[in-house]
């Protein structure tokens, strides 16, 4: 096992760098560098540009050497000091801006996934059990409108249904007087009440695409073999259910965590945009405005590290359920 | 006897009850009208058809295919729903009332306009609908502007009116629209309109044209480089074929909105409304080809090792006939159902990062522009009607799920 994990960890190391370039590269689009907007900025303001200032910016990102050099520089101030860069919107060392975000976009992400696979799964398990009954067919219905609506539109459509009908604007995640606040009991229990929106509109899409795989796998299992056995042979039809078939057809739902989570990211930052979270997708929205790219670079490259941790993660999960992954039995 | 009726006979006792009242009914059109008797066999014929019947059997592969997916019944709807979508967009000149960049300025946020056929002072009822002039107060506490009817003048609705002059793909000049009022200052809004008194309804039919031709033409440029690519990867394998697997690997592990947003965002400012459409397509396909890939590397890989391509080779055809007459059919059809089920995450993305100001800007009209406008929690409150956009959103996306749901059954008939 211990030499699955390490294996598998070994071969992140060439993507992660693959993708560092792709998103150095992508900071580096825009016409001009960091300093030059930088000092655009400050002038626009009336400040007086420091001459100073800019040599030692312009030495501590190597904004003067060829963008080879600057990469490494870039990377290495990453690796060993922590130093994402300086954020110029506002003022202050990237690390600094955006901790808290990436990880409440983090939390409600996975809350999402956990709430999909929560309310998926029982019904998935259900539509199979109940082929082309009534509610079948309604979950199948909802099901191609969750996969249909993009949640943006979803969020728009429930924030505005909720507000005509009770006056209520359910954005941001906290009441005004904790915005800003430093966390507290209190201030968890006021986000409660407004979390469900964002997790239900992040969690549609998935949930949507699990009811079908499940109810998929379940159909499948329960036309084997096996199952026709157990039923001849009097097995309860509860305990035959639970024992086999649910098992298999949950099996395929790990699996899919490696694309289910940067697709719930995706949704999370552009959701978090209407629905006004505090969490990376305003922010980045607005450090892409301003063409902020050590900002909206971190976000990109932490988010995406993050995803591939996460599909390390459900990797080896799947080899503790199922040993021929672990054994290597199972390649293309 | 003719074949047709050969095969009558066969079916007669497969399924006597059915067939009896068939050709009673035959007969009897037969009998009276001469000329109705094409369109009666016809009707016979597809009552006949069925699990075994002899028809099926010779039928061929493109038959099969129709034939199941008339079976799934909302991919028969969601066809002619995008027919139609698609041939008002190509000709939104002709349907909409209006003019997109025409400002009514008395008229800013008048809600839709109610179509009426009663009038309500005389009760009498008219076969031409109409509408009636709309006149704006304030309210004196909140300065909130409302509109209400003046049922004193109205304004009948006309097919084929003269309106004010455009020019059909911006250079047929034209004035005459399918359907509208002939007074040009009339405030027909058949989905209001929006801060600037521009009409919603209009204005989405011309943004029909921008997102839905986006979706094609964003999927146009996906399915070449996920053809080249997935083809090269599949027919050449080794170190190619690593190599694409590993970069689509990397792809697929970035999450694709920000990094969308993030390149939408390096275009250059400078770029008019035709780069910036052609430049998000390109950066839609440059991101968005990895799952075509996957299914064309996919495909490739099965079918040459299948039984008939062996056979074909052993017969000594070339490399290019296998390709066309073999290889091609085969996996045409799950290339067209990855297709339809592409288009709509096409027209997402382009919806999405335009309405968060990244993609298309105004002056263009696309549905993710529209939706701009409905950002603001306390004007849609006010003006409900400006959410109208993402409904047509909505239905296309639906629509285009639909049929795909519907061509991939029918993709496998013989399953």
């Amino acid at each position: 096992m211990l030499t699955f994990i390490v294996r598998r960890t070994v071969q992140l190391i060439p993507l992660v760098i693959a993708i560092s370039v792709i998103i150095f590269g992508v900071i580096q689009l825009p016409p001009g560098d960091y300093l030059t907007t930088y000092i655009q900025q400050l002038e626009l303001s009336g400040t007086e540009v420091a001459e100073g200032t800019v040599e030692s910016l312009r030495r501590q990102y190597a904004l003067d050497q060829p963008p080879v050099i600057q990469y490494f520089r870039w990377v290495a101030n990453i690796v060993f000091r922590g130093d994402l860069g300086r954020s110029f919107m506002w003022q202050r060392p990237v690390r600094e801006v955006i901790g808290d975000r990436i990880g409440m976009s983090m939390m409600i992400s996975l809350i999402s996934i956990a709430f999909s696979w929560l309310i998926a799964i029982p019904i998935g398990i259900y539509s199979a059990t109940h082929q082309y009954s009534v509610p079948d067919y309604i979950f199948t219905f909802f099901g191609f409108i969750g996969i249909a609506v993009p949640g943006f539109l979803l969020a728009l459509l429930l924030v505005y249904g909720i507000f005509s009908m009770t006056g209520v604007s359910l954005t941001g995640l906290f009441p005004p007087e904790f915005q800003g606040a430093p966390w507290s009991w209190a201030k968890f229990v006021s986000m409660l009440p407004r979390l469900w929106m964002p997790v239900i509109v992040i969690g549609a899409a998935p949930m949507a695409g699990l009811i079908r795989v499940t109810r998929g796998m379940m159909l499948d299992e329960l036309s084997k073999q096996y199952v026709i056995t157990a039923r001849a042979k009097g097995v309860e039809e509860r305990r035959l259910l639970l024992k086999y078939p649910i098992r298999m057809a949950i099996n395929p739902l790990v699996s899919t965590i490696g694309w289910l989570l940067p697709a719930v990211i995706s949704s999370e930052i552009i959701v978090s945009v209407v629905l006004n979270l505090p969490t990376t997708g305003p922010m980045l929205l607005r450090a892409l405005l301003s063409q902020d790219m050590y900002l909206a670079g971190s976000f990109l490259l932490i988010t995406s590290v993050l995803t591939v941790i996460g599909t390390l993660l459900s990797d080896i999960l799947l080899a503790i359920l199922d040993p021929r992954i672990r054994f290597g039995g199972v390649s293309e | 006897m003719n074949p047709d009726d050969t095969m009558q006979n066969t079916d007669d006792i497969q399924n006597p009850e059915n067939t009896v009242e068939q050709t009673a009914t035959e007969k009897q059109l037969t009998a009276t009208d001469e000329s109705a008797k094409p369109h009666a066999r016809k009707r016979a014929r597809q009552g006949r058809r069925g699990e075994g019947g002899a028809e099926y059997e010779v039928a061929s592969q493109w038959q099969l295919m129709w034939w199941k997916f008339k079976k799934h019944r909302m991919a028969t709807i969601a066809g002619p729903v995008l027919i139609i979508l698609y041939v008002v967009a190509f000709t939104c000149e002709f349907f909409g009332p209006g003019l997109p960049t025409y400002r009514y300025s008395d008229y800013t946020f008048a809600p839709p306009s109610r179509i009426r056929f009663v009038d309500v002072e005389t009760g009498e009822f008219s076969l031409r609908p109409f509408v009636y002039d709309i006149e704006r107060s304030t309210d004196p506490e909140t300065f909130r502007r409302t509109y209400s009817e003046v049922p004193g003048e109205k304004y009948h609705i006309h097919l084929f009116v003269r309106g004010r002059p455009y020019k059909f793909w911006g250079f047929i000049p034209g004035t005459i629209r399918l359907f509208g009022v002939r007074d040009l200052d009339a405030p027909f809004f058949l989905l209001g309109t929006d801060h600037l008194g521009r009409d919603m309804f209009t204005r989405i039919l011309y943004g029909a044209r921008i997102s839905l031709s986006f979706g094609i033409m964003g999927i146009f440029f996906t399915l070449i480089i996920g053809l080249i690519l997935g083809g090269l990867s599949g027919y050449l394998g080794g170190i190619v074929d690593t190599l694409i697997q590993r970069l689509i690997d990397l792809l697929l592990c970035i999450p694709t909105i920000p990094l969308w947003m993030a390149l939408a965002a390096a275009l250059p400012r400078t770029w008019g409304p035709i780069q910036i459409y052609f430049g998000m397509i390109l950066i839609f396909s440059i991101i968005g080809w990895t799952s075509l890939g996957r299914v064309v590397r996919g495909k490739m890989l099965s079918l040459r090792e299948e039984d008939f391509t062996l056979a074909a080779r052993m017969a000594g055809a070339k490399d290019g006939r296998i390709i066309r007459k073999h290889l091609l059919p085969s996996f045409m059809s799950y290339i067209i159902v990855s297709i339809t089920l592409s288009i709509p995450q096409q027209i997402i993305g382009e919806t999405s990062l335009s309405f968060l100001g990244l993609g298309l800007q105004p002056p263009v009209v696309s549905w993710g522009v529209l939706l701009q406008n409905a950002q603001n929690i306390q004007t849609l409150a006010h003006h409900p009607w400006l959410l109208w956009p993402a409904a047509f959103v909505i239905l296309a996306v639906l629509m285009f799920n639909f049929l795909g749901d519907g061509l991939r059954d029918a993709a496998d008939p013989y399953k």
